[in-house]
């Protein structure tokens, strides 16, 4: 493993991937569990615990989408026309959610509120399940023919292991927005949400060790850069104690700290996965030969080089300004005449 | 219907539906910041009520754009993957700085915003309302970049990778300033301008002709106008600077545009008409040499005709020649529109004027019908061409995907933008009913005016 372009623009892709999944992570996980309450106020203190940041958070995967077609145009051109219909349902998704959000509060009548919920619900859920059945996927491997073209079917997605990481993703983000809720909120809904954070961290822990399980017997490639270089079992070492810590601060009632080991799990995760794939970004099965990796897949260095200096001039700005808005927004939400 | 069709009727059914949200949030962002700057320098509350107002209607419009426009993403790749990977290299770059330097801007300082009001001080919500604005300005400047090098691409060369040939980039500021860029993005705000300052006349005129909210509907009027009449005038340069662009760049679509089916000088300019495209002429009203005039400010001057161009390479002339008018004759409305009312509202007889006030009530129909022609006509104008001279449109298709899935796709976006529009309109409509708030005349917090403006009844 050298540093070259195409590996540091392997990293950055996975960094703004990995960023997306810890901050929308969040609010598609209290989407996830915006049905658990039936009473408006409390829904509307949900809405509003993500009101502020959600469009921001949306951006990641819009600005990691636009990463990838630059840097890696085949990959983007093979998985989007690949996965076509997969791809198109996500849209729906993540249509349905968003102006459920805006529609929502606008009118009183409790049909309206009710057909919005269940959108911004389903449409969050659904979001967080197709996007872990296309990782899964990748990690599985797809057909992919000697052109460098998606060789499969729509059917053929929906393999159990695609839809174990599936799960495992939704309960990922159940929990994480779990814990981002019980930060957020005071008093009945807190506590409503403490006892469903607990839920959703037994379900996710189950899913995990699952699916570990499953990617140790049925998926060895996704395990042999580590089996190759023992010292990198430290990054499962630490994944699985990030893991373990977060019933254990949240246990204790520190549940910033259970939302920063919450987010160590799932950066730890997505180094496992990296470290794993390198250098395949699509994985070929069953002719390994004809995946498609950072090198035959990417952009020409030159223009690796350039996106790389818009990357050096841009994601400073974000990180200044994504605090700045973080800061700003803080503390537990108050309902007032602006919010949703 | 073949893949290829379908593909084309999904892109363009996507694309025109988001397009109705972007020029507004680009047009009225502008606005708020005139708004918010002039509750600053003055204090006078009414500008308080208005960027408030105005901002929930900014709010409605950004949701969609940004729920629509995340579709438009991903359909390079799932329609068009084979361009993808053709452009990849010069084309996402343009995307994903649009990301990185547009969209978090916009969506990060959106928040304060729309929530901030009693967060932060006056000038900080100002300066986030500026951030908004100036990302809305960034994202238009980089999805213009990439459009405007399909049309002229500049900065690339051709190269061989893996048996396969694709563009790659050779200056980055070649291809960020290609030929058209400017000339495009300049026609592009200003039509992005009047979309939002006649959305805020519309609504005004409808108060002035209801008389409600009488103080709040003249100021956001005269804010309106004064926006609408400038941008209009703008766009006729802007205009006048594109079509002889065009000419230069892309001779065909501009012989598209006009109809003009044989290279001669003293070409003429066609007012009212329409395209015989069987017999190759055009029927209406024409004015003689005054195409040649405009292209090259002379009459004698020789335009290129389609004759220069084999058949195969032709643009659909009578399409891209109804877009092409439908788009100026609009564009020349909105300016008499526009000068109208701004005379008539500094003559302060614009109130008992009802026909103009039902005028101004529907212009803001204008910019968006203009917005979509002027886009049709662009990318009609650019056939065969996905990429001008570089790549035809059958051959940018992704390979693997199938007619039956681009179809359901398709039914899926129609139903869900229907609903979308319908549910727009309605909450439009609704927030238009109910109007302005009192309570944001009496700014409170650390809103709250200054004390020494803060008016003392007599005691």
């Amino acid at each position: 493993m050298n540093l070259d372009l195409n590996t540091i623009w392997f990293i950055l892709v996975g960094v703004l991937f990995t960023g997306y999944a810890m901050l929308d992570g969040f609010d598609l996980g209290i989407g996830a569990l915006h049905l658990c309450t039936k009473d408006d106020t409390e829904r509307r203190t949900l809405i509003n615990a993500i009101g502020p940041v959600w469009d921001g958070n949306e951006v990641w995967l819009v600005t990691g989408g636009g990463a990838l077609f630059a840097a890696f145009p085949n990959v983007y051109a093979t998985v989007f026309s690949g996965f076509y219909l997969a791809f198109v349902l996500l849209l729906v998704c993540l249509i349905f959610r968003a102006v459920a959000i805006e529609f929502r509060s606008k009118q009183p009548m409790s049909w309206w509120r009710q057909m919005w919920d269940i959108g911004f619900s389903a449409g969050s859920l659904v979001s967080g399940l197709l996007m872990g059945v296309a990782l899964g996927n990748i990690a599985w491997g797809v057909p992919v023919g000697a052109d460098g073209e998606f060789a499969g079917t729509f059917l053929g997605l929906l393999k159990p292991y695609p839809l174990l990481v599936g799960v495992t993703t939704v309960a990922l983000f159940m929990m994480h927005g779990a814990i981002y809720g019980v930060m957020k909120t005071e008093g009945a809904l807190h506590d409503k949400l403490r006892v469903w954070a607990m839920r959703c961290i037994i379900f996710f822990v189950i899913c995990a060790v699952t699916l570990t399980m499953a990617t140790l017997l049925y998926v060895p490639h996704m395990a042999e850069r580590v089996r190759g270089n023992p010292w990198l079992f430290t990054v499962a070492l630490v994944n699985m104690l990030a893991i373990a810590n977060i019933p254990r601060e949240f246990h204790h009632g520190r549940d910033r700290l259970a939302f920063l080991s919450s987010c160590a799990a799932m950066i730890t995760l997505m180094m496992l996965f990296g470290l794993n794939m390198y250098p395949n970004l699509v994985y070929s099965l069953p002719d390994a030969a004809n995946s498609l990796t950072i090198y035959n897949a990417s952009s020409s260095p030159k223009t690796l080089g350039i996106m790389l200096v818009i990357a050096c001039i841009g994601v400073p700005l974000v990180i200044a300004y994504t605090v700045c808005i973080y800061w700003i927004f803080r503390g537990k939400v108050k309902l007032d005449r602006m919010s949703y | 219907m073949d893949v290829l069709t379908l593909a084309r009727i999904q892109f363009g059914a996507t694309i025109a539906f988001h397009y109705l949200y972007p020029p507004l949030s680009i047009g009225l962002g502008v606005l708020l910041v005139c708004m918010e700057g002039l509750w600053l320098k003055t204090n006078n509350p009414i500008y308080h009520q208005m960027a408030r107002f105005w901002t929930r209607v900014f709010a409605l419009t950004f949701a969609i754009g940004v729920a629509t426009g995340i579709v438009m993403e991903f359909e390079f790749g799932t329609n068009w993957a084979t361009y993808s990977r053709f452009v990849g290299d010069v084309f996402g770059s343009a995307l994903a700085a649009e990301g990185i330097f547009a969209f978090f801007l916009e969506s990060g300082f959106l928040a304060v915003l729309l929530f901030g009001w009693d967060k932060v001080s006056r000038k900080t919500h100002f300066f986030s309302t500026c951030m908004v604005c100036l990302g809305a300005h960034f994202s238009a400047v980089w999805i213009v970049v990439a459009n405007s090098w399909m049309q002229t691409p500049a900065g690339y060369h051709l190269v061989m990778r893996n048996g396969v040939e694709r563009a790659e980039i050779t200056d980055f500021w070649q291809l960020v300033f290609n030929p058209s860029m400017l000339d495009r993005l300049f026609h592009v705000l200003c039509g992005a301008w009047q979309a939002g300052a006649f959305l805020v006349v519309s609504v005004s005129a409808w108060y002035l002709l209801k008389k409600w909210y009488l103080d709040f509907a003249r100021a956001s009027l005269r804010v309106g106008l004064t926006a609408g009449l400038i941008a209009s005038l703008l766009q006729l340069i802007s205009g006048d600077i594109s079509a002889r662009g065009v000419a230069k760049n892309q001779p065909a679509k501009l012989a598209a545009f006009e109809g003009l089916y044989n290279t001669e000088s003293n070409a003429p300019l066609t007012l009212v008409g329409y395209v015989d495209e069987r017999n190759q002429r055009v029927i209406g009203l024409q004015w003689p040499g005054m195409l040649s005039w405009l292209v090259a400010h002379n009459t004698q001057a020789t335009v290129t005709g389609l004759d220069a161009f084999p058949p195969q390479d032709r643009p659909p002339v009578a399409a891209s020649f109804i877009f092409f008018h439908g788009m100026v004759g609009i564009g020349f409305a909105l300016i008499a529109i526009a000068a109208l009312g701004f005379l008539y509202f500094r003559h302060g007889s614009l109130p008992e004027r009802r026909w103009l006030l039902w005028i101004l009530v529907f212009s803001v129909l204008g910019p968006q019908l203009a917005n979509q022609l002027g886009w049709f006509a662009a990318e009609v104008g650019r056939q065969p061409w996905i990429v001008y001279g570089l790549m035809r449109t059958p051959e940018g298709l992704s390979k693997v995907v199938q007619a039956n899935v681009i179809l359901t796709s398709l039914m899926l976006f129609t139903f869900i933008y229907f609903l979308l529009f319908a549910v727009f309109i309605y909450l439009l409509n609704d927030k238009i009913q109910h109007g302005p708030d009192d309570q944001d005349l009496i700014p409170s917090g650390k809103l709250a005016l200054p004390t020494e403006l803060i008016h003392h009844p007599k005691a």
